[in-house]
């Protein structure tokens, strides 16, 4: 009885619930991948120029190029685009567009069912489901177990669930590209990494995710890779990742090196080990920063992300907006114990993303490319989540990241409707304009009524305008800055001799800034968009429609949830509802390291401070739309291509501040001449190739020839060696 | 049991043996002195199988049967080459130059 | 038993081989270097028999003795090379020098080393020897070992000779293209 009792006592409240099925979410999508994959594979085989009407697919971001993915630059542009024939779907079109979004959504459905079980369970630790030993050397054992927890739960909820809507949107927007089966092989298998990132139950499976999603997210910039311009967008993700991964794996080197263990449960125990403030948990947790910086755009390593647009639109949605670009955030979450001793290192986080969130920002307002405009205002939002995981309110910053992935998967989402009816128009008129500049658009509203009333929701989103999502998350991060400053380790520290408190006020300030921003040139792309005279054309404007209703019924979903996702952690003051229901949902994952900022006392602002804090918000978002409508004329807007060259500081917005062109002529180029002048010519083909390589065989030959010298064929001289050996052998026998 | 006087005896027959190979040039002397060591060999064999046991003799058995295949051999080869070169000097035959 | 008439002629019989193979090596001709081996080869004979190996001793006359050397000196005047004034085959007195010290060298590390004595456990403390020849003959105390622990040895000698005879035949055979 006794032995029964401690046994039930020490089982998990999760044990032999669904949660024992976790690693089948992440299996379901990798299944699909293989399906889609294999499928993607054999229709390869079989393309090729027997069969020209599957080349005659037409369908690409950009209204001239890249549309036909499988490679056929001998096709001419002029014929193909006189017959208004329906381009014909690929082979595999059906089984592919059944086998894609159903694979999310039974992993979604799963991922529910654990979810619920959870809520139920009210587990305090995490459950930890052990598939088998992965790496067993010496004294490191890892294991690819999956952790089923609060927070990781929250990341698959989002995951799998916005990833099902992208998927279901992508039936869609892709059916008509040649590379359909390809897609959706690559999409599955994104979503397959980014579960094991946020399921794994240890820093190396987390790495294992977070090297994947790199890769699908390389394979799907570069995914019309016949444009040069695409495939180096791919590699500049990949490269510029690999700087961050590097600081990654620095500092998973050195948290086994110290604590001797990478397992989020043994390192959170572990953790007091170390000294808080320490220069060694510091260093490890800048390390882990550099790794997210790359992985989640942040300056200096933001440079990526507005590239990787070139990328078909849903994926801009799914991986450079609503998850894989949180990954950071979510590491800073998971390893929230290790921040929270590190007050420089927080301090550190949360300046660098309140200044990425300004200087994104300021891009973003300049900028003509729809997708650009978003892409920058993603690098700022990923700034404010950082600033909330910066300022130790953790679960302030994983909230603004789930509303945010629904506002931005909305938004991205909804300019790809308007893509697909730009180029569908430009299609059909044989027009080469660009279909993703803002100049060319304008009056949209009338068209496309759907996508411009969700893609309004969005905006006030985004823009921080109650009640919708936006507004209660940015606005918990603001407060939770705020409220930091008095009270807590960060006030009290120094970061590089200024005062922690006076870092916060100008983070706060920063964030309130950049607040103002991103509501000017979001309602700046929205009126340039959707509003004033349409400039598309008048032969394609009769070819403008709302997208069909596999591509809105997703926008429609993400619209409720971007209006109403601020329910999930309503702010402490509100008179009613679940009050910080995310906030105490995360309680047992970050919950401890909070409490460690602000030195064991619950961060609670006097509520009247809160009210003004909350009608400064408000009033900065609601300045930024106004001062936006009052001072753009879309009206004298004119087409892309009669547009002059931007002048003065307009021309450095529009430029992004020359950052580009500043790598290339600081790291890029210097590092091009080094490698060419001392790695290529000095260390390949001099020393390895000169010295190594053909060194040894000259030693070699030169060895050989004094041997074959040696054979004189005199079988008298072998004698005298011989016995001359058996001497020498005999006598190191006596001598000994 | 006269055993010690038996192997320092053979080791004098082994070295003038070796003393042979060296100093000579024809080939069936060469050979001749090949012979002279397996003897003294044979002879430690037959000291050793007074304290050891028969099985000494029987080894003496084995290395004079393996002598005599040799010697049929050897000069085989000895003669085959002699018709080729009309000489048995070791310093004119190279045929194993590299 | 040992005694002082058996160790005299132990003493004779040695220095005589030794005397021999010194002649043999240094004989120019091959015919007299040929006959001294012969000599030595008789001498080992005798050693053998008075140390108890009589079937070793007769087989070293009738196989050495009689048979191998009688082949050498069957090439030696087949190929003509009986002449003594036929240009030495002796090395330069350097290369002598240098051989002599290398077989003095060897003599010297194998004294040097003898000095080791040999594993207890490889002498057989219950062996007596001339209890076991009294019983039997002299063919019949090497053949017991011979054709029972090593039958397979003894067999495949037979295999050995063979291949050495036909390869002999194939050898030194006149091939008729040539």
């Amino acid at each position: 009885m006794l032995l029964q009792e401690a046994a039930a006592a020490g089982a998990h409240p999760l044990a032999g619930t669904a949660a024992e099925w976790i690693w089948l979410v992440p299996i379901l999508p990798l299944i699909g991948f293989l399906i889609n994959g294999l499928l993607s594979l054999s229709s390869v085989a079989k393309l090729g120029p027997k069969n020209p009407a599957e080349h005659h697919a037409h369908h690409g971001d950009h209204a001239d190029d890249h549309h036909d993915a499988a490679g056929h630059a001998a096709h001419g542009h002029g014929g193909s685009h006189d017959d208004h024939a329906q381009p014909a779907r690929h082979r595999y079109a059906a089984i592919v567009s059944l086998v894609g979004p159903a694979v999310l959504a039974l992993s979604f459905l799963l991922t529910t069912t654990i979810f619920i079980a959870l809520a139920g369970a009210h587990a305090e630790t995490p459950f930890v489901k052990r598939m088998f030993s992965w790496i067993a050397t010496g004294n490191m054992g890892i294991d690819a177990s999956f952790q089923v927890d609060q927070l990781s739960m929250v990341m698959a909820m989002v995951i799998t669930g916005v990833g099902t809507l992208i998927h279901i949107f992508s039936v869609g927007y892709m059916q008509d590209d040649p590379g359909y089966p390809r897609y959706f092989a690559y999409l599955n298998l994104f979503v397959f990494f980014m579960l094991v990132l946020v399921l794994g139950a240890n820093y190396p499976m987390l790495f294992v995710g977070w090297e994947g999603v790199g890769l699908c997210s390389y394979l799907l910039i570069g995914f019309w890779f016949s444009e040069k311009a695409n495939a180096d967008a791919g590699k500049k993700a990949f490269i510029v990742n690999r700087i961050g991964d590097f600081g990654f794996l620095v500092a998973l080197f050195l948290l086994f090196a110290n604590l001797g263990t990478l397992s989020f449960a043994g390192v959170n125990a572990g953790a007091d080990q170390l000294a808080p403030g320490s220069a060694l948990v510091t260093t490890i947790c800048l390390f882990m920063f550099l790794g997210c910086a790359g992985k989640s755009a942040q300056i200096p390593l933001y440079i990526w992300l507005p590239d990787a647009m070139a990328g078909p639109t849903p994926v801009s949605a799914l991986i450079h907006a609503a998850t894989m670009v949180t990954a950071g955030v979510y590491l800073i979450a998971r390893s929230a114990v290790l921040f929270s001793l590190s007050p420089v290192a927080s301090l550190t986080v949360a300046f660098v993303g309140a200044l990425t969130a300004l200087f994104a920002a300021t891009i973003g307002l300049k900028q003509w490319d729809i997708k650009k405009v978003l892409a920058y205002s993603t690098v700022s939002q990923l700034g404010y989540m950082f600033v909330g995981v910066g300022v130790g309110a953790y679960a302030a910053g994983v909230f603004h990241l789930v509303t945010h992935a629904f506002f931005k998967a909305l938004l991205f989402l909804g300019s790809g409707s308007v893509i697909y009816a730009m180029h569908k128009a430009y299609h059909h008129t044989g027009n080469h304009d660009d279909a993703q500049d803002m100049r060319n658009m304008g009056g949209l509203r009338k068209f496309m009524p759907v996508t411009f009333i969700l893609m309004w929701i969005a905006t006030l989103a985004i823009a921080g305008i109650p009640p919708f999502a936006g507004f209660f998350s940015k606005d918990e991060i603001l407060g939770s800055v705020f409220a930091r400053t008095h009270g807590s380790t960060l006030a009290d520290a120094t970061w590089l001799g200024i005062p922690g408190s006076t870092m916060l006020y100008a983070i706060y300030v920063m964030g309130l800034a950049a607040a103002l921003l991103t509501a000017i040139y979001m309602t700046r792309m929205m009126l340039y968009t959707f509003h004033g005279p349409n400039r598309t054309g008048e032969a394609e404007r009769t070819h403008l429609t709302e997208a069909p209703w596999v591509m809105t019924a997703p926008l429609a979903v993400l619209g409720v949830l971007s209006a109403v996702g601020g329910w999930l952690n309503l702010p402490a003051f509100f008179p009613a509802g679940p009050v910080q229901a995310l906030h105490h949902w995360l309680e047992p994952v970050t919950g401890q390291a909070a409490l460690r900022v602000t030195k064991g006392a619950e961060a609670h602002l006097e509520h009247s401070t809160e009210y003004v804090l909350v009608g400064i918000a408000v009033a900065i978002a609601a300045i930024g739309i106004a001062f936006a409508i009052a001072r753009l004329k879309p009206q004298a807007l004119v087409t892309k291509s009669q547009s002059p060259a931007s002048e003065g500081f307009a021309r450095v917005l529009e430029e992004k501040y020359f950052v580009d062109e500043g790598y290339d002529k600081v790291v890029v180029q210097p590092l091009l001449g080094v490698s060419r002048s001392v790695l290529w010519k000095g260390m390949d083909a001099g020393l390895i190739d000169g010295l190594v390589v053909n060194g040894s065989a000259q030693l070699a030959r030169g060895i050989g020839w004094v041997g074959s010298r040696m054979q004189s064929g005199q079988v008298g001289t072998y004698a005298w060696v011989l016995i001359i050996g058996v001497v020498a052998v005999l006598g190191a026998f006596s001598l000994r | 049991m006269m055993v010690p006087e038996a192997l320092a005896l053979s080791a004098v027959l082994f070295c003038i043996g070796v003393v042979g190979v060296l100093t000579r040039r024809n080939a069936i002397i060469i050979f001749m002195c090949v012979e002279l060591m397996l003897n003294a060999v044979n002879l430690s064999f037959v000291a050793f199988s007074r304290l050891y046991g028969m099985t000494g003799q029987v080894f003496v058995v084995f290395v004079m049967t393996v002598a005599a295949a040799e010697a049929a051999v050897g000069l085989a080869i000895i003669i085959s080459i002699f018709r080729h070169r009309q000489t048995v000097d070791l310093t004119n035959i190279n045929l194993l130059k590299g | 038993m040992p005694n002082f008439f058996y160790e005299l002629h132990f003493y004779l019989f040695g220095l005589f081989a030794i005397a021999s193979a010194l002649t043999f090596v240094t004989r120019k001709s091959p015919v007299a270097a040929a006959l001294w081996l012969v000599s030595t080869m008789f001498s080992l004979a005798a050693l053998y028999v008075m140390m108890d190996a009589h079937f070793i001793g007769a087989i070293q006359v009738l196989v050495y003795a009689g048979a191998i050397m009688v082949v050498f000196l069957f090439v030696v005047m087949l190929l003509n090379l009986g002449h003594p004034d036929e240009l030495s085959d002796l090395r330069g007195k350097w290369g002598r020098l240098a051989a002599g010290l290398l077989g003095l060298a060897i003599l010297a590390q194998v004294m040097a080393l003898s000095r080791t004595r040999p594993e207890a456990s490889l002498v057989q403390s219950d062996f007596d020897r001339l209890a076991e020849l009294r019983g039997e003959n002299a063919v019949a105390a090497i053949a017991k070992p011979l054709f029972s622990d090593h039958l397979l040895a003894f067999e495949l000698t037979s295999v050995l000779l063979l291949v050495a005879i036909v390869g002999a035949v194939v050898i030194g055979k006149r091939r008729a293209s040539t």
